[in-house]
């Protein structure tokens, strides 16, 4: 990931749920196909149009309903590597996090911002800048810092258990 | 200072009497429990992470409930594929295949007792706080982790108390309370917390009707739900009542905020199509037009609920051109069904009835809706698309709604129609 990523807001609405960002029937055998389905069923648009840069922009609760990894996967894989919205579900939280998606909780931007305005995130000096208002990303919690820091839970493991396995040769 | 529920349970596990909420604490899970439908990805992470086995195969419960019998060639194989390798190379030994829907089988079989901290990748898990349990779900990722490390960070929540008053009148059932705690609290009301059941109306519930409230409880966004044990929990899963009776609310614990429902006031509720937190007095829908009634899933297949649905359907047949599917939650359920004669009873008013599994609740066969089609569910949730296409509508109810509904061919409150 560049320091800086620019790309277009696609702005949702409050609790955008994980059926309608993948839908059960479209977990299929690998993460690019299942993310052509991404969002189908709300921004019909989204999985042709999305590109690697762009942001999500939601209100309230986004994530909500299943554990299903897939949903923030699929929001990965398109190319989206962060959502702003004004509070995320438990379960889309903690997921998005191990995979290594940015996700910045603020109560102001989905006010100020339309579909498709241009986006520029500043992952360095951690600020989101929206038709001329710069935000700042808050940090994760000092547990999570760490995990966010690598790129997610996977990275953060296979170093731990190289480490471990070096120490033992 | 007295402790919450779910205080209790991680002190419990983490021996750190210190912890308060916000607190951040590792807990090392009682049982962890995995699904079909995630088991490729939970065998990529494991590869991807560099775990060559999991550290206590003994703790996992691995189920195969949403794609038997398989729905889609050569996608679903492949899950289960995977499925048999987390048993054969990973040694996973504890298998539940084709025996019924996870979430009312893991307290049906002992896998979660109360007392007990219990993971899974499924946000349904929350259902276990029935039995007094503090279980949560994770994605398959963290699951990898999990397996590998038998470690997990949780934080502790805030709990909310949600006091129950009084006994809840007859053809009003669990379903309506958490229906209208869920309209009352909306879609993240519960977010991050733990709800904690307490007071008469509480204990008057049956274990079934407490894993109906902690299953749904989930779609107010809770992290956990739980109920105090008592005398029916110590029967539920035949263990003496002071190994289990430390888990009840202290007095003088710090609730975030106190909800008080009088059981004996409650009326029938349903949550209108594509908002499980658009909650109405059953007055709201009545007369509305359905095509389909589906009974079952995690939150309403009990047996408990086949009795009401049985005692409605009696000796009468449903309306014309209606489909109504039943399915009774698992095979210990559907087995008592049959020696019952409840699915004689079904077969008789015209229903059909399939398989123990999450069916057409997880969007699986079969049942699915077309657009414009309108269902009545007892399942937990209305998503658009969740149960069909993009253009169907669900109304989410109890089983005493949803049967009544299915003799009437239109919405209908249970009492009106003549038992």
């Amino acid at each position: 990931m560049s320091a800086i990523a620019t790309g277009r807001i696609w702005h949702l609405p409050d609790d955008v749920d994980t059926d309608v960002i993948l839908a059960v029937k479209h977990f299929l055998n690998t993460a690019e196909e299942r993310s052509q389905h991404c969002l189908e069923n709300l921004v019909p648009n989204f999985a042709k149009e999305v590109k690697q840069g762009d942001v999500i922009v939601a209100g309230k609760n986004f994530g909500c309903g299943s554990s299903r990894e897939y949903a923030p996967e699929a929001i990965y894989t398109s190319g989206v590597t962060c959502i702003v919205a004004k509070s995320f579900s438990r379960l889309f939280y903690r997921n998005a996090v191990n995979i290594g998606i940015s996700l910045v909780e603020n109560a102001d931007i989905q006010a100020h911002c339309a579909d498709g305005d241009a986006i520029q995130v500043d992952y360095e000096n951690r600020t989101i800048e929206t038709n001329g208002k710069v935000y700042k990303m808050p940090r994760f919690p000092r547990h999570l810092e760490e995990i966010s820091r690598v790129g997610g839970l996977v990275n953060y493991h296979r170093q731990r258990n190289e480490l471990a396995e070096e120490g033992a040769n | 200072m007295g402790h919450t529920l779910v205080e209790k349970l991680i002190i419990k596990n983490s021996g750190d009497a210190s912890i308060k909420p916000g607190d951040i604490v590792v807990v090392h899970p009682d049982c962890y429990m995995t699904l079909d439908i995630y088991a490729p990805s939970v065998v990529q992470k494991l590869e991807e992470m560099k775990f060559d086995k999991i550290l206590y195969p003994e703790k996992a419960v691995l189920f195969l409930d949403h794609l038997l019998p398989l729905g889609k060639p050569n996608i679903d194989s492949h899950s289960l594929d995977k499925a048999i390798e987390l048993h054969e190379k990973y040694g996973i030994k504890r298998i539940e295949k084709g025996t019924g829907i996870s979430h009312t089988i893991m307290h049906e079989k002992g896998y979660a007792k109360p007392g007990m901290i219990v993971i899974a990748t499924d946000s349904h898990t929350t259902t276990y706080g029935g039995g007094g349990c503090l279980s949560t779900g994770i994605g398959y990722t963290e699951m990898a982790a999990l397996l590998g490390t038998d470690e997990i960070w949780l934080k502790v929540p805030e709990a909310i108390k949600v006091y129950l008053d009084g006994q809840l009148k007859p053809n009003v059932t669990a379903k309506d309370i958490v229906l209208k705690l869920v309209g009352d609290l909306k879609a993240d009301g519960g977010q991050y917390k733990s709800l904690e059941f307490t007071g008469p109306g509480a204990h008057s519930l049956s274990m079934s009707q407490r894993y109906t409230i902690c299953n749904m409880a989930l779609e107010a966004g809770a992290k956990c739900a739980l109920f105090e044990a008592d005398d029916k929990t110590a029967a539920y899963f035949d263990m003496p009542l002071d190994e289990i009776d430390w888990i009840t609310v202290d007095e003088d614990a710090e609730y975030e905020s106190v909800l008080h429902y009088d059981l004996d006031q409650l009326e029938p509720h349903i949550a209108k199509p594509k908002g499980v937190d658009d909650v109405h007095d059953i007055s709201q829908a009545i007369g509305d037009r359905i095509d389909e009634v589906f009974i079952g899933s995690c939150t309403n297949g009990s047996i408990e609920d086949m009795a009401v649905v049985a005692e409605i359907l009696h000796g009468k047949r449903i309306a014309p051109y209606l489909k109504m599917i039943i399915i009774p939650a698992s095979n210990v359920v559907f087995k008592e069904s049959i020696k019952r004669g409840y699915i004689e009873t079904f077969l008789r008013a015209g229903a059909s009835v399939s398989h123990p599994s999450c069916g057409l609740c997880a969007g699986f066969p079969f049942g699915l809706l077309s657009d414009g089609e309108v269902a009545v569910a007892t399942s937990n949730r209305n998503f658009v698309g969740r149960m069909g296409s993009k253009g169907s509508f669900v109304y989410l109810s109890s089983p005493a709604v949803a049967a009544a509904s299915a003799l009437a061919g239109v919405i209908v409150a249970p009492e009106t129609v003549a038992l």
